[in-house]
């Protein structure tokens, strides 16, 4: 699925990995995950909260299931966190009483929990609203920079993106087509880039999905 | 011609069937093999076996009670019926004990807990697979099998030959509320015949084997459904109905080939 893949991303920045759905973006960022093996130092932010444990449980998990903390530790630990997303007057509630924002930033903080040196974000936008997206673009930097990590957002929400990452990866069908910076990316001549960078529903990518002669699929008389 | 070709279909599905059903029964397998070997956790915090064990367990008590309660009155109010008409009525505690303590207990009370709690396993670790819960711990380098899966498992297999031991014991006494309360047989006979009768290798070990085995069974395929299944709505509930389908055909058949090894291995001639 992917070819020639050759990647350099340096440390301290925020990496954005763009391209279309079914690029190949979430294969590239699992293959990063399985050469680094998650052990604690590596994050993937955003996997769902466990629905019946409370916020406070939530982030306290990967602190119960890797550290033998005291409790009293384990408590100061998980509000510290809480807090730098700005949810510690949330630590007592249940996932369904979050909304879609609320929800992430708990992922968020459960991620940030063992103070990890790679975190990965698959889809980190989707479905949020303008403030909870502000809220979650502002989260990613701080945390990068605060916690010293680096940080891989793969996404296609590419405006929005292009404003929070130090440097991006374009990728369409299972390749690297460009690389640069935000500006560099967003004044590439590549007609794809292009195409998606403005959001065009014509270009490279036909707005059709390949398909047999329209006439003859239904079935009219040749003319 | 078209009935060899019928024919040769149907043969072909027949083969696909029985491949993908042997396939399926290796997986789960050495599905059961992985989690045994990944059970330390499980065992290392006991905590986590003990809330299980109360879920599966502490929770189906009130069923597995009341259930015994009524089978071991119907065998008194049956048996004594058949008994009494060879004036044997005062061996209504040994027909009781043993039909409970060899078969009843542990076939009804496996099939109780197939339904109570392994179905509400499956249905558990479905949903938390279908939810992304299961893919989200491994993200935190948590094993599912081994932090999900295992405790639920032992969970099950520590409770069962307990509330089969529930079910036989409240199921004697059920009887001896009939029996002797209701319909008059002497207590002491009751009592000293149930007393000479039943032996303890031969019947009550062969029951509390059964009742291991039986939950071993019930909750592997309760937790392997579970696992297993397809991650959608109707994935989650199709898995819940073949755990109590499958568990509960799976406790009848092995009680079947227990007893029948049971009663060839000797020990029940006289």
């Amino acid at each position: 699925m992917l070819r020639d893949i050759d990647l350099a991303i340096a440390r301290g920045s925020v990496v954005g990995i763009m391209g279309q759905s079914g690029c190949g973006k979430t294969t590239l960022l699992r293959i990063i995950m399985g050469a680094i093996l998650p052990s604690g130092g590596t994050a993937r932010v955003f996997g769902a909260l466990f629905s019946d444990l409370s916020v406070y449980d939530n982030v306290a998990f990967p602190l119960r299931e890797h550290a033998e903390l005291p409790d009293e530790l384990l408590r100061d630990l998980v509000l510290l966190k809480l807090q730098a997303v700005g949810l510690r007057g949330a630590a007592h509630l249940m996932p369904t009483e979050l909304s879609g924002g609320m929800a992430r930033r708990v992922a968020l903080a459960r991620s940030i929990a063992l103070d990890p040196q790679l975190i990965l974000y698959d889809e980190p936008f989707t479905g949020l609203d303008p403030i909870s997206f502000g809220v979650i673009v502002r989260l990613i930097r701080e945390l990068n920079d605060s916690l010293g990590a680096t940080s891989i957002i793969v996404t296609h929400d590419v405006q929005e993106a292009l404003g929070v990452v130090d440097y991006v990866h374009f990728m369409a069908a299972g390749r690297v087509i460009a690389q640069g910076t935000p500006e560099e990316i967003r004044s590439s001549a590549e007609p794809f880039v292009n195409q998606f960078v403005n959001g065009k529903s014509e270009g490279p990518v036909p707005f059709h999905y390949a398909a047999p002669e329209y006439g003859a699929d239904l079935e009219l008389p040749a003319a | 011609m078209q009935i060899v070709a019928a024919l040769r279909q149907r043969l072909g599905r027949l083969g696909a069937n029985v491949t993908s059903h042997v396939w399926r029964l290796g997986f789960a397998s050495r599905f059961l093999a992985y989690l045994v070997m990944h059970s330390g956790t499980a065992l290392r915090r006991f905590r986590l076996t003990i809330a299980e064990i109360y879920f599966a367990g502490v929770l189906s008590l009130i069923v597995i009670l009341v259930s015994g309660l009524f089978v071991g009155m119907v065998l008194a109010l049956q048996g004594y019926d058949t008994l009494q008409r060879f004036g044997a009525s005062e061996s209504l505690g040994v027909l009781v004990a043993l039909s409970l303590v060899r078969e009843l207990g542990p076939v009804v009370a496996g099939l109780l807990f197939a339904s109570r709690a392994g179905s509400a396993i499956t249905a558990e670790i479905g949903l938390m697979k279908a939810t992304e819960q299961l893919s989200a711990m491994e993200m935190m380098a948590v094993d599912p099998v081994a932090r999900v899966v295992a405790p639920r498992f032992w969970g099950g297999v520590i409770s069962m030959p307990l509330l089969a031991a529930l079910f036989s014991a409240t199921g004697i006494f059920g009887g001896y509320l009939v029996g002797v309360q209701l319909i008059g047989v002497d207590a002491g006979a009751f009592w000293s015949q149930m007393q000479a009768a039943v032996d303890l290798r031969d019947d009550i070990v062969n029951g509390v084997i059964k009742s291991v085995v039986f939950g071993i069974a019930v909750t592997w395929i309760a937790v392997f459904e579970g696992y297993d299944a397809p991650p959608t709505a109707e994935g989650v509930s199709r898995a819940t109905t073949r755990t109590v389908v499958t568990s509960s055909l799976a406790v009848l058949a092995l009680d079947f080939v227990l007893t029948a090894l049971m009663f060839t291995g000797g020990g029940h001639a006289q």
